[in-house]
Order: C-alpha cells, then structure tokens, then sequence
C-alpha cells in the first residue's frame, strides 16, 4: 500500500522533467528521423523521397569535403588536448608547486572566454600583414603563411583556436584527477625502485583512465559538432558570403547542416545529414568506450 | 628528494609560464587593441601598451552596440534555463534515485541515450515547431530546446543515490508531505550537485551561438554572443571597434569566473569525476 502511494509519488516528480523532455527531445527527433524521409524545402511542396536522400548525400561532394574537414578537426584537437593537458596537469601536481591555483586559473581563463569574442580576436591575430602570430614568426625567421586566407592553413589556424580554448578545461579535470590519487601508490613504487615512466604508466594512467575516457568522449563530441569557430573565423558571420571557405577548406559538417537547412531550406535533406551526425557520434563514442575503458585490480 | 627549486621544477614553471603567456595572449591584444586608435592597431611590429590609450572606442561602441539589450537577453535566458533545469533535473533524479518504482530502470536508460542525440539533429524540426507556434524571435521560443537536460537528470540522480534514506524515511514516519521531503529533506543535502549543474548550465547557455542564432532576428532577443558577431559584421574593418565591443563581452563572464572562481572548480571536478 505504501508502495503504491510511493510510485505515485514517483511519478509526480518525474512527470515535469519526463513531459518536457518528451515534447523537447523525443517528438523532435521522431520528426528529424520523419523528415530525413522527405524531400522537403521550407517553402513549397513536399514529397516523400524514402531513403534517396541517404542516397544523394553519399555522392554529394560537400558531404564528403565537410565529413573529411571535420575528421580532420577531431584528430587535430583532441590528441593535443588530452595529451597537452595531461602533461600540463602533471606539472601542476607535483607536491612543491606552488602557484597551483594561480596556473589553474589561468589556463581556465580561455574556457570562459566568450567564444565568439574570442573567435574575432584570433581572427585578427592570424592576419596575415598585420596580426601578431605572423608577427612572431617572422621575428623567429619562420614562414607566416596566409592562415584563414589559404586553402592548406585555415582549418589548422582554427583548430589551435579550439585547442586554446578547451585546454583548460582538461587541465583542471585531469589535475582533479591525478590529486585522487593516494600518495602512498608512488611512494611503494618509488620504494619498490620504479622510475618515474614506469610509474606513470603503471599507477597514474590506469587510476586516471575513467577521468581520461570521460574527458575524451566529451572532446569528441565537441569536435565532431563543432560550428562557432569556423563560422565566425571564416566569413566573420558576413551574411552575404558562405562560411566555410576559403573553397570549403573549413566546412565542417555542422556548418554544411547550417547551410543546407537554413541557407538552402531543404530541410529533408538537412536532416538526413543531421542523422548521419548522429549516427557518426554514437558510434565513435561506443567505440571509444570499449577501446579506452580498461577496467583495473586494485 | 623534493628540494624546492629543483631543476625539473625550474623547468615545470618555465613551461607553465610560457603557456601561460599563450593562453593569455589574445585577451591581452584584444584590451590593448581595444584602447588603441585604429591606425596604432593596424601598426607592426604591435604595441602591447598603447602608445595612444583612448576610450573613444568604448564610447563608439557603446551608441551603436545595445549591450544592455543583449545582456539582458543573455541574462535573463540563462537564468530561466539554469531555473527550468534545476527543477526538472532535482526532481526528477531524486524520483530515479529514492524511490523503486518499476519505470525507474527504463526512465534513466532513456533520459541517458537522449545524451546521444546532438542538439542539430532536433533543430530543424524545432525551428518548424517555432515558426508554426509563431514563437521564432521570443524568448518562450529561445530558451525553448534548453528546458529540460538529461545530463541534469544524470547528474542530480547520480549524487542523490549518495543521500542516506533515513533521513526521508524517518520524515515520512512523522507524516511529513512529500513535497516537504523533497524540499526540506533533500534540496539541502544535495547543494552541491545543484550549484554544480547551476554553474555548468548557466555557463553554457550563456556561451550558446546556434541556436539563438537561428531565433534572433532582432535586437529585442538577440544574445550576447550573437549580438557580438553581428555588431562585428558591421563594422568588418574597423578592428578597435570590434576588439572594445568583444571586450564588453567577454568581461561579464569573466567577472562572474574570478569571483567564484572556487565553485566553478568544484563544480567541474564534481561532474568530471562523477
């Protein structure tokens, strides 16, 4: 009887967050997946086109420029931030550091920045004549390449952009991290005449890796559904011209949705891509999961 | 053998310095370039102080860029959101976490795999939903996809599961509603999971671009973010313009990180580690 009443109750709490999310996440995805089936522009006549739509993405040239761009940004981002970050937060972690809190809130303070601001200035700072990253590499006697103006360097100028901003953010979480970490693991290791690899391989890794995994998964799904940098980096938002050049050279597949849907309004086919998205997701997040996941004896 | 200065540890600050400096960096050109006058920007080699401070930027700025507009907007669209998911997400995670009903197991599996669902897979349709509830630039159609967060729900249940049931039990025995439980009983001891979610919400969707981007066609809803990048199209060679205006809008936030600097830490750690 009590039971009953719980359940009752149960459901009282849970109707909010369960009737929201139903008409927020549920019904449009249903509607997504509906739409992907339909050839169907903002205005105009629809029709139902069945799996064509699949079909004609798979040959479409800008899927495959904005799927390879984006491919392009994960592997460049995220490596760099987890390693970078690992590293940095190892620095951090040894025992006579001292301006620990000062570093950590430096290297967060990217993270808070605006990213549209922040996008304006690296803009300008990646001019080619007058911005200082050419500045600075000519003064090293190094070549300053056109960056955003070149097929070959605006994506890369962009995805330091994004390593710049979320580098912080996998410092503090691996610095959380490696302070979990029990003292005395390395001190018997140390003891036991371990050297300082072999105790990171064989202590810190493992005990971070759950930490690890959940910092990457997250970095993935952030390159992969990436749209302010490169938008707001290529034509600065111009209305007038198509983010994503020079020549599609930093079309990303969010940006190539953006255009489909709300420069192109064909809505169908820009949900079949949006799908497509999802689908890449689940499944280089699962896999992730299973490669990185080493479960660990005590 | 921890000696204090260490030449690994002259090194370890070394690296972090220079990091620093790199991480640094750009908000320092943009505050310089924002007090400079436009040919003093455009000047190389660069001048980190400026040669020439003037605030006639700001004052520029500030008649053609409405940032009181926009920082209301932004303002008031974080804190119903941050309000919306606090509720949905306190409530429904502590039904996940107290109470075994048959659904429970179902429900957050649910609520989980939604995780999965990136936001421009549901964005399409919900724009049609707003053009045809006429809610394209409202606020009701801004916060509209933010309402309710399944990572919220994760979250909140995932730390109430840590709250002892004696607590709730005993309060039942002395006849309390369970509204009262919830509110006297369970809020309280789960103030840390909440101001965490408070803090990450809030951040977040103050940082959000597409989707206000798509909502916004006019200044009376327009966002920060949005409103920066549209004041800056405007004014596409006119750097100091663009530098003083992305520093009004940075500053907001920054303010809000340096002084709760703390729980921002707190509440990342938490959620990482979680």
């Amino acid at each position: 009887m009590l039971q009953r009443h719980l359940n009752r109750w149960a459901w009282v709490f849970v109707a909010p967050a369960l009737a929201l999310f139903a008409l927020i996440v549920l019904y449009p995805f249903v509607y997504a997946v509906g739409l992907s089936l339909f050839d169907w522009p903002l205005l105009g006549e629809h029709r139902f086109v069945g799996l064509q739509n699949y079909v004609r993405m798979f040959q479409d040239p800008l899927f495959r420029k904005s799927a390879l761009n984006t491919l392009w940004w994960t592997l460049g981002v995220v490596p760099p931030i987890l390693v970078l970050g690992l590293f940095l937060a190892t620095l951090l972690n040894h025992s006579a550091m001292r301006l620990r809190g000062v570093y950590r809130t430096i290297y967060f303070v990217p993270v808070m920045t605006n990213m549209v601001a922040a996008a304006f200035v690296w803009r300008w700072l990646f001019e080619p004549t007058l911005g200082v990253v050419n500045y600075f590499l000519r003064t090293l006697g190094l070549p300053a390449p056109g960056w955003l103006a070149t097929t070959r360097w605006a994506l890369p100028a962009m995805m330091a952009v994004a390593v710049w901003k979320q580098l912080g953010f996998a410092m503090v979480i691996f610095l959380a991290g490696l302070q979990t970490i029990p003292k005395e693991f390395h001190e018997a290791a140390e003891i036991d005449g371990a050297g300082r690899l072999q105790r990171f391989w064989g202590i810190t890794l493992p005990l971070l890796n759950p930490t690890i995994v959940f910092t990457a998964v997250m970095l993935v799904i952030n390159a992969l559904r990436v749209f302010t940098i490169p938008y707001v980096m290529s034509a600065g938002g111009l209305t007038q011209l198509t983010p994503g050049g020079p020549l599609n050279s930093t079309r990303v597949f969010v940006l190539h949705i953006y255009d489909l849907a709300f420069r192109r309004l064909e809505l169908g086919y820009a949900s079949a891509n949006a799908i497509f998205l999802l689908l890449v997701i689940l499944v280089a997040t699962v896999i992730q999961i299973r490669v990185l996941q080493k479960p660990f004896e005590y | 053998m921890r000696r204090r200065f260490s030449p690994e540890l002259i090194l370890s600050y070394t690296l972090l310095t220079l990091g620093s400096a790199v991480m640094l960096l750009p908000l320092a050109w943009m505050l310089s370039a924002a007090l400079k006058p436009l040919p003093e920007v455009m000047r190389v080699p660069p001048t980190w102080i400026p040669e020439q401070p003037t605030l006639n930027n700001f004052v520029a700025v500030f008649s053609q860029f409405p940032i009181a507009r926009y920082l209301f907007n932004t303002l008031l669209v974080s804190t119903v959101v941050v309000a919306s998911v606090l509720l949905t997400s306190a409530m429904a995670g502590y039904a996940l976490a107290k109470f075994r009903f048959r659904w429970a197991q179902a429900l957050f599996l649910l609520f989980l795999t939604s995780l999965m669902i990136p936001f421009q897979v549901r964005m399409i349709p919900m724009y049609k939903m707003m053009i045809q509830a006429d809610l394209v630039d409202t606020y009701l159609g801004l916060v509209f996809p933010w309402l309710v967060d399944a990572f919220g729900i994760f979250l909140m249940r995932q730390f109430m599961v840590t709250i002892p049931k004696d607590y709730i039990e005993a309060a039942r025995i002395d006849g309390a509603s369970e509204w009262r439980i919830f509110f006297r009983v369970v809020l309280p001891q789960a103030k840390p999971g909440l101001a965490a979610l408070a803090i990450f919400t809030f951040t977040n969707i103050w940082e959000e671009y597409l989707w206000p981007l798509i909502m916004s066609g006019s200044d009376a809803t327009r966002t920060l973010p949005v409103g920066l990048q549209y004041f800056n199209e405007q004014y596409v060679t006119n750097i100091h313009y663009q530098m003083a205006a992305a520093s009004l809008a940075v500053a907001p936030m920054l303010i809000v990180f340096f002084m709760l600097q703390k729980h921002f830490v707190e509440g990342i750690t938490l959620t990482g580690l979680k």
